[in-house]
């Protein structure tokens, strides 16, 4: 099992991610230079948060032009593993890998907090490990993580299962006090039909260790690893 | 040299020269200097890189201890933390550009200091930043003041966030003295193996020069001049020399520079900050003895026909000098072509101590480089303390007019007041996790960072007090030194070294120059009694608008080191039935407090008419601190919190509220004493005084461990309300919820009104 993390020049949660994965999920990582195009040998690429070419023109706008992007399409078309975490998120739904797209906060403001999300889907690889229903602390960081589509996309979503992550309060209500960003129906993260490609504003990476506040991000790279432990042994 | 206008004594005047300065420039060319020489002079000269008026008291401060690798002089300072690993630091004020233009003036600010540090060969794991405004509800500057902190977070965020490094702490105090005077200092911590430490010198004969980051332009000519002078109304139209900060550019020099480093083929390296090209060769040349020959043909440029003195006073930001081992200029150019990044041979160090520049084939400057260093002016300029009241007793509680008479209601409105209500507003636009080491987050006594690399977290805080340092500029600063330690011990951390940022108004006038010597003495002492040096740091002189100054203010930026994770202590009470105890003992210290002003309605002015700060004792308070310190130790305390503003009602108001993964608790409070007013007990500031909580049975051993340090149990901790009796009699019954409430929207209520 082998797991990559794409270095976009601006990325900056790059080292948390390839931290989680060699301390906390104890399995092999490499950094992957923007432009490289050679995944071959990755199960599972991680595209971090960060602010990819400063953000400029749009989040993700420009990073969707890399090189290694025309691989990522091609890697998740070969049904592997594609997690995109706030940045990456953004970058992802850029790069029309997963539908809609993030605007700015409702406030105008970037935040920085824990927040809880609900487990929409438990029926997925990422979240395999986890009961539908489950609250988890996991903090945002980002002025951009407002999540908007058209009302064709998200029935679609909503019908598919592919809404994983909604904000919530601490009891698992989605309410709106509980939407730190203005997000259309809470939705903190999604999955694309097939469901191996996945985009969450929240930093599951930021969460893996009670020092930090939280263990609560561990149940998502746990889920990715054992699912990718099945397939590689089938 | 090239047809330039002919040097008069306006162009002399302009360029902010006394006459006597310029017969030593003149003395010292033995000619009339060439437009580029004399703008070198300039800014080389000017307070902001000179330090002319601060040099000669600036030596009393203490600067070697047995963890310092780095003492000041370099572009930060470094402490040993243990295990071959080490942390530089510094905090630096980025005061007079953040009134000009707050977004760009406080962005740069941070990217700066942040340059300060990864010059070392560190890389950034933590930045802070003290803030300093005017009143947001001044009838006549209270929307200026509130634009211009709204400008002020929105230009760290955008460049501290985006460039990956977590805001962790810091403060945000408002007082008259800073309407149209904001103090923004900023303060950046990196990490550094012992063996990986760079320098600003530029040795070797012969080794190649090279300019990479981002391309100059016509911004910021004149910064660090602008930087030493006070303000009128025309400020803003020096809005042109405040430079424009680029935080991915930063982002991508400092991933290069560290590229480099790791290479071996980086000999030094200095970031271009104030006084850009002009001080990193100046002061590279001169800490290494040597001389550089520059040719600015080569300079990469983004604006087309730039001068040989607009290219030397350029303030563009994001941009570094580095000289390279000869020979392997090619790896370093490539490495920085990777990260798509200008990298150009400008020049080469040469024999002897002369810089050097040539432009278009002409010499535009030869300057001997320690004569703009070493000989700059120094000046002991004269000083008068004949102002400054003597503490006198003339403040008693029963003469004064309270808002309320209530307490309860006194505390709500503390707890609401805009210097000790939540900053939550402001932080929450930082982001304060970003590399994974966060443990301790903002709104503590102190931030503290896990070192990944080792057991060990690093703790840290940003504290002044321009109130005290008014009142009495050496005691003021002796509490500030003491707060910021203490702050440090309420976490577990010993504190191990000092950054301090001196913000203080014009130094041509006999009593702010007295108050900055003052206050040197009060930190040296102060610092020598803590063990604590001081390592870096930088003197912000001209704090005026309109002939008004600001009060003295003293930012000291404090590190502590805590050797296991597992020893970290934060404020908020853990468990119902825990025993409250205070360390420390309580004075009648309430005249220059936060209730003196929100509740009896005194100004700062009024405060220091009164001439009253309270006493510190630097020996209890070491014992204080060292007792804290064993308990922390030892695992023998649930929390520790600092009494300071607000006094101890505020301590155990704040000690009972919410914080991630710990739900609010409540108090009951009983204290007993006769000689003081309800009111001193309750709000007064006296320092050294720590309140920590523990579960009943670790008394005995407590006992044991606190010895002869005064040490008093107050109270216990309970579920939802905060009371507080006085020899039986209720003064305080508030519902948790409520005061916390209060005190969380405050700030927010007035910045989203």
């Amino acid at each position: 099992m082998k797991f990559g993390v794409i270095v976009f020049p601006g990325s900056n949660c790059d080292h948390d991610a390839y931290h989680v994965i060699s301390k906390h999920v104890g399995q092999p990582v490499d950094f992957i230079w923007h432009k490289a195009t050679d995944l071959s040998g990755y199960d599972a690429v991680i595209v971090p948060g960060g602010f990819s070419y400063g953000d400029y023109l749009r989040c993700g706008a420009l990073a969707k032009f890399s090189p290694v992007m025309q691989s990522v399409k091609e890697f998740a078309a070969q049904g592997k593993y594609v997690f995109g975490i706030c940045n990456g998120f953004q970058i992802l739904c850029e790069a029309g890998l997963l539908p809609g797209a993030l605007i700015r906060n409702k406030n105008l403001h970037f935040i920085c907090k824990h927040v809880n999300l609900k487990v929409e889907n438990a029926n997925t690889p990422f979240t395999s490990e986890v009961e539908n229903g489950k609250v988890l602390s996991i903090p945002i960081a980002h002025a951009e993580g407002n999540y908007v589509c058209d009302d064709e996309t998200f029935h679609q979503l909503e019908e598919n299962g592919q809404i994983v992550f909604r904000y919530c309060d601490e009891n698992g209500e989605v309410t709106d006090e509980a939407n730190p960003n203005g997000a259309r129906s809470n939705i903190a993260g999604i999955c694309n039909l097939n469901r191996n490609v996945l985009g969450m504003m929240p930093h599951p990476e930021r969460a893996c260790e009670s020092l930090l506040g939280s263990n609560d991000g561990r149940a998502i790279f746990r889920s990715l690893t054992k699912k990718i432990a099945e397939t590689v042994e089938a | 040299m090239t047809n330039e206008p002919k040097i008069t004594p306006e162009i002399v005047a302009q360029h902010g020269f006394t006459p006597e300065e310029y017969e030593k420039v003149l003395e010292i060319m033995g000619r009339e200097p060439s437009m580029t020489e004399l703008g070198i002079f300039s800014v080389m000269w000017s307070e902001h890189c000179s330090y002319k008026s601060s040099r000669v008291h600036l030596g009393r401060l203490p600067t070697t201890g047995e963890r310092v690798i780095v003492p000041p002089g370099e572009n930060a300072g470094v402490v040993d933390i243990g295990d071959d690993w080490c942390v530089a630091f510094k905090v630096e004020s980025h005061n007079h550009p953040s009134f000009i233009e707050p977004f760009q003036g406080a962005a740069t600010g941070v990217g700066g200091i942040l340059r300060d540090v990864f010059t070392m060969g560190a890389r950034p794991v933590a930045a802070m930043n003290s803030l300093r405004f005017g009143p947001l509800n001044d009838e006549k500057n209270g929307r200026r003041n509130t634009s211009i902190l709204k400008g002020c977070v929105d230009g760290i965020a955008h460049y501290g966030n985006c460039f990956g490094v977590p805001t962790v702490g810091g403060e945000v105090v408002f007082d008259e003295s800073y309407s149209l005077n904001p103090l923004v200092n900023a303060f950046a911590l990196g990490i550094v193996r012992k063996d990986q430490i760079f320098f600003g010198k530029a040795e070797g004969i012969g080794n190649p020069v090279l300019y990479v980051g981002a391309k100059t332009g016509r911004d910021g000519i004149h910064g660090a001049t602008m930087a030493s002078a006070e303000f009128d109304e025309e400020a803003l139209e020096k809005r042109p020399t405040v430079q424009v900060g680029d935080p991915f550019l930063e982002k991508l020099l400092l991933e290069a520079c560290l590229e480099a480093m790791r290479s071996g083929a980086i000999a030094g390296i200095q970031d271009m900050g104030a006084a850009g090209l002009t001080s990193s060769s100046v002061e590279m040349a001169s800490r290494a003895g040597t001389g550089l020959e520059l040719d600015l043909t080569l300079v990469p440029q983004r604006e087309t026909g730039m001068t040989a003195y607009e290219m030397m006073l350029s303030e563009s930001q994001e941009r570094m000098l580095i000289v390279a081992k000869s020979g392997r200029e090619k790896q370093v150019v490539d490495i920085f072509k990777k990260w798509d990044l200008d990298a150009v041979v400008i020049g080469k160090v040469v024999e002897g101590h002369h810089l050097r520049v040539y432009h278009n084939g002409v010499l535009e400057a030869e300057i001997p480089v320690d004569t703009v260093t070493d000989a700059a002016p120094k000046y002991n300029r004269p000083m008068d303390g004949s102002k400054f009241k003597i503490q006198n007793s003339k403040f008693k509680i029963e003469d004064q007019k309270p808002k309320t008479k209530d307490q309860t209601e006194a505390l709500k409105m503390l707890l609401a007041s805009p210097n000790i209500c939540s900053k939550r507003w402001v932080y929450q636009q930082y982001d304060t996790m970003v590399r994974t080491n966060t443990a301790i987050l903002p709104g503590a006594d102190a931030a503290v960072i896990r070192v990944k690399e080792t057991r060990r977290a690093i703790s840290m805080c940003l504290d002044g007090n321009g109130k005290f340092a008014a009142i009495n500029p050496r005691m003021g600063a002796k509490l500030i030194v003491a707060e910021s330690a203490r702050n440090n011990v309420c976490v577990g951390a010993k504190p191990i070294a000092v950054t301090n940022c001196l913000n203080f108004a014009s130094p041509e006038k006999p009593e702010v120059m007295r108050a900055f010597s003052e206050v040197i003495d009060g930190i040296s002492e102060a610092c020598r009694a803590f063990e604590t040096p001081i390592i870096s740091g930088n003197v912000s002189f001209y704090n005026e608008t309109d002939g008004k100054g600001i009060l003295p203010t003293p930012t000291i930026g404090m590190v502590g080191l805590i050797e296991d994770t597992r020893k970290i202590i934060t404020q908020g009470f853990k468990k119902e039935g825990d025993i409250i105890a205070i360390l420390g003992e309580t004075k009648d210290d309430l005249a220059a407090s936060e209730y003196a002003q929100t509740i009896l309605g005194l100004t700062t002015d009024e405060l220091i008419e009164n001439g009253i700060v309270p006493e510190i004792d630097l020996d209890l308070e070491v014992k204080v601190q060292t007792a804290c310190l064993k308990l922390a130790d030892n695992l023998l305390i649930n929390s520790a919190h600092d009494a300071s503003d607000g006094g101890l009602a505020v301590a155990v108001a704040e000690q009972c509220f919410s914080s991630l993964n710990n739900q609010a608790n409540g108090a009951e409070i009983e204290l007993s004493n006769s000689d003081l007013a309800a009111e001193s007990l309750l709000f007064g500031e006296t320092p050294s005084r720590i309140i920590v909580t523990f579960s009943a049975e670790n008394l005995e051993k407590i006992k044991e461990v606190v010895g002869d340090c005064p040490f008093e149990i107050i109270g216990k901790v309970s579920a939802e309300n905060l009371s507080f009796k006085i020899n039986g009699e209720e003064k305080i019954s508030a519902s948790v919820s409520e005061l916390e409430t209060a005190w969380k929207t405050s700030l927010e209520k007035q910045l989203e009104r």
